[in-house]
C-alpha cells in the first residue's frame, strides 16, 4: 500500500472533512490506486526536462496598479451567515 | 558555560502600491471595515487573479538593494491553512525558486562593520484584520488588508545579538523608506518583523533548538524581546534543560515571551504552484530597466556626506536617517557651501521643531534656500547668531525669507562703531559702581556690561565689536 488509513484521515482532517471508518477504508484503496499510477508515471525519464508548472506557455499576465471601484458593502456582505459592525462574525479564533 | 545567540529575522513589508496584488481594490489603510473588497480579494470561487506589475518592479529593487540576485523564472504558491483572516483557505505566496535570493547587506556595530546574508526575498499578499470579542465567544473579520502586496526578506541565521538584529532592522527599514516602496509604518503594520532565535555554547557550530517570536510590533520590542529569550533559554539550558521548538508572542505589558499553544499543531501548508496565476519571466532589460531607477542608498549616502562634506559620522546618520532630510540638507549646502554649520542648524533648531510637532521634514514651509541664505547672512554679519536664532524660528513658523523678517522687525546687527560707543558710553555713566568694581579688578562684571549692551541695542549689537569697543572704553 502507498498509503495508509491515518495518512488519509490526516488529510482529510487538513481539508477539514470528516468521514467515517468505511469511507476512509475506501478512499484509502481509491487514493492507493491513483498513487499507484503515479508511480508508474515516475519511471518516465524526465532528466534534462524542465519542471512544468502550468499547461499553458503564457507568462507575464500583469495589471498595471490602478485602483478600481470596489463591490458596495452589502454585496460583500451578501453571504455573510452573521455580520456586526461592517465585519463578518465568525466562531472566536485565538491565535 | 559562555553562550552565543543565533538569530534570523523574517520581514513582512507592505508595498506602497495604489491597488492590491491580485485585484484593483485600494491599498488605503483605514478604510471602512470590507469597504475595499471584491470578488477576487474575497475568495469567490471562479475568479481570476491577475499580477499588479509594480509589485514584481517594487521587489526588484528590494533585491538590487541588498544584493540580492534574481531568478528570471518563478511562479507562485498557495499555502494551504484555516484561518478566517483568508476566506480563500490558502495564501498566494512564492515557495520553491524565490525570485531574489543571496543576497546581503552591511551593518555597522560599534564601528565595525558586519554583513548579513539575506537568504531570500519573495512576493505574497498579505491577510485580514481579525478582531476578537472580549465578551462573547466571536471573532470579527475585515478582509480590507487580504491582497494588500507584500514582500517577505528573510535573513540568513547571522545575528550575534539583540542588538545585531535591532541594527539590521533599522537599516532594512531605512531602505525599504529609501526605495519610497514601504512607508515603514510599524505600529499600522506596514513593517512587521519575526525573529528565529537560538542559543549554543560560544565557539560551537551546530545550532541549539529555536523558538520563533511574533508580535513584536517596535524596533524596541525586538530588542526586548530578543533579550528576554536569549536570556530564558540560556537559564533553561544551565537547568540541565531542554528548549523546545514552538511560536511564543511577546508580551509587552510583562516584558516576556510566552509560548504560543494551541496552533502548534504541525504546520502542513501543501505548497503548490497557483494554476490561476502564470509564471513570471524577468529579463535582463527588465532588471536593468529598474536598476537604473533605484535612488543612492542610506549606507552610501553616509559615507559620501562624511567624505564629501567633511562632517562627523554622527551628524551624517543623522542627516541621512530620512531621504528627504539629506535632500533638503544638501539643497542647503549647495547654496551656502558651509556643510558644517547648515547640519548644526537642521540637527539642532530644525529637527527639534520638527519633533516637537511629530512632524515630517516634507511638511516643512522653511525652505532650504532661506536657510542658506540665512548662514550667509550671518556670515557677512548682517546678523548675530543670536539674532538668527530668533529669525529662524520666525522663518519656521511663517516660511518668510530671512530678508522680510529681519528688515520687517529690524534686526539688522548694529555694527556702527560710532553709534555703539555712544550707547556704550552712556551705559558706563549710568552704572558707576559697577564701573568701579570692574577697574578694582572684578573681572566678572564685564558680563553686566555686555549684558547691558545687548539689552539697550535688542541683541543686535555685533557681538564681536561689543566685546573690543568694552574693554578699550571700560579702561578708561
Amino acid at each position: 500500500m502507498k498509503i495508509t488509513k491515518e495518512e488519509v484521515g490526516y488529510v482529510a482532517h487538513l481539508a477539514r472533512l470528516e468521514f467515517s471508518d468505511e469511507e476512509k477504508e475506501k478512499f484509502t484503496s481509491q487514493l492507493n490506486d491513483i498513487l499507484l499510477y503515479m508511480e508508474k508515471l515516475n519511471r518516465v525519464d524526465t532528466t534534462g526536462v524542465e519542471p512544468l508548472t502550468h499547461a499553458t506557455f503564457l507568462s507575464n499576465a500583469f495589471r498595471n496598479d490602478e485602483v478600481k471601484p470596489s463591490l458596495p458593502h452589502d454585496l460583500s456582505m451578501a453571504n455573510a451567515p452573521e455580520e456586526r459592525a461592517g465585519s463578518f462574525r465568525v466562531p472566536k479564533v485565538i491565535e | 558555560m559562555e553562550y552565543e545567540a543565533v538569530i534570523g529575522l523574517e520581514v513582512h513589508a507592505q508595498l506602497l502600491t495604489d491597488s492590491k496584488i491580485f485585484c484593483g481594490c485600494s491599498t488605503r489603510f483605514g478604510a471602512a471595515p470590507n469597504a475595499n473588497a471584491c470578488p477576487i480579494c474575497l475568495g469567490m470561487p471562479g475568479v481570476l487573479p491577475v499580477l499588479n506589475r509594480k509589485v514584481v518592479e517594487f521587489m526588484m529593487k528590494m533585491a538590487l538593494a541588498t544584493n540580492c540576485s534574481i531568478n528570471g523564472q518563478n511562479v507562485f504558491a498557495r499555502k494551504n491553512y484555516f484561518y478566517p483572516d483568508l476566506p480563500k483557505g490558502y495564501q498566494i505566496s512564492q515557495y520553491a525558486q524565490p525570485p531574489a535570493e543571496h543576497g546581503h547587506i552591511d551593518i555597522e556595530i560599534n564601528g565595525d562593520k558586519k554583513r548579513i546574508g539575506i537568504t531570500r526575498i519573495h512576493m505574497e499578499e498579505d491577510a485580514g484584520k481579525l478582531v476578537h470579542d472580549e465578551v462573547n465567544p466571536s471573532s470579527y473579520v475585515d478582509v480590507n488588508r487580504c491582497g494588500v502586496p507584500l514582500i517577505e526578506i528573510v535573513s540568513e541565521p547571522d545575528l550575534r545579538s539583540a542588538e545585531e538584529a535591532a541594527t539590521y532592522l533599522r537599516r532594512l527599514h531605512e531602505i525599504l523608506v529609501y526605495l519610497e516602496i514601504c512607508d515603514g509604518n510599524m505600529q499600522e503594520g506596514s513593517f512587521r518583523c519575526d525573529a528565529n532565535v537560538s542559543i549554543r555554547p560560544k565557539g560551537t557550530e551546530p545550532f541549539g533548538t529555536r523558538a520563533e517570536l511574533k508580535n513584536m510590533n517596535s524596533f524596541r520590542n525586538v530588542q526586548r524581546a530578543l533579550e528576554y529569550e536569549i536570556k530564558r533559554q540560556q537559564y533553561i539550558l544551565e537547568g540541565g534543560g531542554q528548549v523546545i521548538q514552538e511560536t511564543r508572542l511577546w508580551d509587552d505589558s510583562q516584558g516576556v515571551t510566552l509560548s504560543m499553544r494551541g496552533k502548534e499543531e504541525a504546520h502542513d501548508y501543501r505548497y503548490f504552484p497557483d494554476p490561476d496565476l502564470v509564471p513570471i519571466e524577468i529579463s535582463d532589460g527588465w532588471i536593468e530597466d529598474v536598476r537604473k531607477t533605484l535612488p543612492e542608498l542610506p549606507l552610501e549616502k553616509r559615507e559620501r556626506f562624511i567624505r564629501d562634506h567633511g562632517i562627523p559620522t554622527y551628524d551624517a546618520g543623522v542627516l541621512t536617517s530620512n531621504r528627504a532630510l539629506a535632500d533638503y540638507y544638501e539643497e542647503a549646502v549647495r547654496l551656502c557651501g558651509k556643510p558644517k554649520i547648515v547640519s548644526n542648524w537642521v540637527m539642532g533648531d530644525l529637527l527639534r521643531f520638527l519633533n516637537e510637532e511629530k512632524r515630517d521634514i516634507r511638511e516643512c514651509i522653511l525652505k532650504p534656500s532661506d536657510l542658506a541664505e540665512m548662514i550667509n547672512l550671518i556670515e557677512n554679519r548682517t546678523i548675530s547668531g543670536k539674532i538668527a536664532k530668533e529669525v529662524f524660528e520666525d522663518m519656521y513658523r511663517t516660511g518668510k525669507a530671512p530678508r522680510r523678517i529681519i528688515d520687517e522687525k529690524g534686526l539688522v546687527q548694529i555694527t556702527d562703531e560710532e553709534a555703539l560707543k555712544k550707547t556704550i558710553g552712556e551705559i558706563i555713566t549710568a552704572n558707576p559702581a559697577q564701573l568701579e568694581q570692574y577697574r578694582a579688578g572684578k573681572e566678572k562684571v564685564f558680563g553686566f556690561f555686555v549684558g547691558q549692551v545687548m539689552k539697550v541695542t535688542k541683541g543686535k549689537a555685533n557681538p564681536a565689536l561689543v566685546n573690543e569697543l568694552l574693554k578699550k572704553m571700560l579702561a578708561g
